[in-house]
């Protein structure tokens, strides 16, 4: 059952199922566990994440496109939920009619970008894609009476969903049994059967021809699929999911700004994930995103320590200080472009 | 076929209808504009503008249509020469502050050569560390090279701080020159000579040295240079080096344009670099140059009569030129492969 559950793709190596598996058990446990909030919204936030470099990974590691407007979706949906939030007013209604319009035109927008795929070489695409998505980001901060300018939107969730609706008088183990909790738990419920989703679209004969198109796009489109169609629908698809990656991290954060949904830093985030996880195994992004939402805010705090005890040596003080974070990063990716090109899964089944 | 011994081979006509777009966008944006002293302030600022970018993204080009590297750092090359730029000048102080015109300029150009050779430095390692190991894997290329600019970026930082750096302009060099209603300002005027010096260098290098046939050779079929026995490798680097020292040098000047240099120039000239190359198409320097100006133009304009539209509107240009000629406006003759 759990074969056909994973769609057949099971992980295939004991150390990335233990991984797998340790990883799903502190994500639901977090907030029994860890209490507190700074490690509900890093698991919330590694949930998130998930969705969104899953759905990057079905774009360049399945399909092979080098695409920089992913972030531009993630913002349409954030975007949507919260606008449709704080002008009709919190409710489930809004909600839904903010993605609903978000999807729609994510899916409209994927369509334009990727039949601009028709005239132009592969590279043109991905230069294509960097541009729209810059041009797409200053809107977002200069359009302000629609999206809040640089400062973004605040807005109210339903009422189910909030923090003060209390389900039960008593706390169960020490933790409040509120919206939030409900919020959380939903969240896991819908990243859980999205990622699931993805491994069925992956694992179905349309992954296989996508994986084809990546391996040799001429030989495909000699056998007979058209190359364009396919690699069309995968980025319609791939802009979906994170669309609605977008609509849950607004519905976590109940804030919604151009720095945190649509900047450059965390397009380049999602490319690391992705990367270092392992392009083309949907599992990397699982594991990638947590362990980079744990790094990022666990691993300045070590840094920080670092800093205390050599922070007094002229060059290794300054490499150490806890801003230097995307600085290591940036080498563990150039590295792992070299050394790991299959990422941590591949080395994990190897 | 029959061709007798005197008849001479026709000319190859020349394409002449990028240069008629420019003309026609830049005639479109006078009425637009208000009044013909304001159009011409424009147009000027706009052609400044365009040779500066064309200067950083020449080396982009070539690089590519040589090489068949795609360089995604190349926005680096221009924060090292923005950044030294600030130091020299800032060192030269005394040069800078004072009202006369020769030592602000030799003030200036010291800051150019210095941008240069430490963007040329720059560019070495970045080729022989992260370039060299991924000839011919493009996804690769735009990864690494991605990763490549966010280290050095980072480095930046850590010597530069992450804020803005002020970059004043030079007394000497600051205010307008005025003709009638046209305002010109000096540094713009510096810009384009300066840009104007680099096109007339890069076009006499291309077409009347051996070693520019060698590049236009190597660009059209790389593997037949190859085979008449020149080191195309040694050609390359020496290409990549000097792509590298232009974006500096257009570091330099981008920084004093702009007044201030962040570390986040890079990425912000990157988008305007791609947008340019991909209307001239890939591997040309001429369409570069109308790329530039192009790109440069329409800034100037929609800056003027729409600034909310500013990057959207090059994105059209960019989408518009695509629909008129899929492979950029001078598309490159290559042989497959």
């Amino acid at each position: 059952m759990l074969n056909s559950l994973l769609s057949h793709d099971l992980p295939r190596s004991r150390a990335l199922a233990v991984l797998l598996v340790l990883t799903v058990l502190g994500l639901l446990a977090t907030p029994f566990l860890f209490p507190g909030s700074q490690s509900l919204n890093v698991s919330a936030k590694a949930l998130v994440f998930i969705v969104l470099v899953a759905s990057y990974d079905l774009l360049l590691g399945y399909t092979g496109i080098v695409s920089f407007a992913h972030m531009l979706f993630f913002g349409i949906g954030a975007y949507g939920v919260a606008i449709a939030s704080s002008k009709l007013g919190p409710g489930w209604g809004s909600v839904g009619l903010g993605l609903a319009g978000a999807l729609a035109a994510s899916l409209l927008l994927s369509l334009l970008i990727g039949l601009a795929s028709l005239r132009v070489k592969a590279i043109f695409f991905a230069m294509i894609t960097l541009a729209v998505a810059s041009a797409c980001l200053t809107l977002a901060s200069q359009l302000s009476e629609f999206t809040g300018g640089e400062d973004g939107l605040n807005f109210r969730l339903p009422e189910l969903l909030r923090p003060a609706t209390v389900f039960l008088d008593e706390p169960v183990m020490g933790v409040e049994v509120n919206g939030r909790l409900l919020s959380y738990y939903g969240l896991c419920v819908a990243v859980a059967a999205l990622v699931l989703l993805l491994l069925r679209i992956v694992n179905s004969p349309f992954g296989r021809v996508l994986q084809a198109i990546r391996e040799n796009a001429f030989r495909a489109e000699a056998i007979g699929y058209r190359v364009v169609v396919y690699r069309t629908a995968a980025s319609v698809l791939s802009a979906l999911f994170a669309t609605l990656a977008g609509a849950l991290m607004a519905l976590w954060l109940r804030y919604v700004g151009p720095e945190t949904t649509m900047s450059f830093e965390l397009m380049l985030d999602v490319l690391l994930i992705v990367v270092i996880g392992g392009m083309g195994t949907i599992y990397g992004a699982v594991l990638g995103s947590v362990l980079f939402v744990l790094a990022q805010n666990y691993l300045q705090e070590l840094m920080r320590w670092a800093q205390g005890s050599v922070g007094e040596l002229p060059l290794v003080g300054a490499f150490v200080e806890p801003e230097r974070w995307l600085l290591w990063l940036g080498v563990l990716f150039v590295l792992s472009v070299y050394h790991f090109p299959t990422g941590v899964v591949g080395k994990l089944r190897s | 076929m029959n061709t007798q011994g005197d008849q001479a081979i026709p000319r190859e006509r020349y394409d002449w209808q990028p240069w008629a777009l420019l003309a026609v966008l830049a005639l479109l944006a006078l009425p637009l504009s208000g009044s013909a002293s304001s159009w011409a302030t424009l147009t000027l600022a706009g052609l400044a503008m365009g040779l500066i970018i064309f200067i950083i993204a020449s080396g982009l080009t070539l690089v590519f249509g040589l090489m068949d590297v795609l360089n995604f750092g190349h926005g680096l090359f221009i924060a090292v020469g923005a950044f030294v730029a600030t130091t020299v000048l800032g060192a030269l102080g005394g040069w800078v502050n004072g009202p006369e015109l020769v030592p602000s300029l030799v003030a200036v150009f010291a800051a150019c050569a210095a941008g240069m050779l430490a963007a040329a430095a720059v560019g070495l390692v970045f080729e022989r560390v992260l370039v060299r190991p991924v000839y011919g894997l493009h996804l690769k290329q735009i990864l690494i090279t991605m990763g490549g600019m966010i280290v050095g970026e980072e480095l930046l930082k850590m010597h530069y701080g992450a804020q803005l750096v002020p970059q004043p302009l030079p007394e000497a060099l600051r205010g307008s020159l005025v003709f009638g209603d046209v305002a010109l300002e000096r540094f713009r005027l510096l810009a384009m000579l300066v840009g104007l010096v680099v096109l007339t260098l890069l076009l006499w290098v291309l077409n009347r040295t051996k070693i520019g046939l060698l590049i236009r050779a190597g660009v059209q079929d790389r593997e037949m240079v190859e085979s008449l026995g020149y080191r195309v490798r040694r050609i390359f680097i020496s290409t990549f080096v000097v792509g590298a020292a232009l974006a500096g040098l257009g570091g330099v000047l981008w920084g004093l344009y702009q007044q201030g240099v962040t570390p986040r120039i890079g990425h912000e000239v990157n988008v305007l670099l791609f947008i340019v190359i991909i209307i001239g198409g890939l591997g040309s320097t001429a369409g570069c140059l109308v790329g530039a100006l192009l790109v440069g133009l329409v800034a100037n304009y929609t800056g003027f009569l729409a600034p909310k539209l500013a990057l959207f509107s090059n994105i059209a240009l960019m989408v518009a030129v695509l629909l008129w000629r899929p492979e950029g406006l001078y598309p490159v003759a290559r042989r497959a492969g």
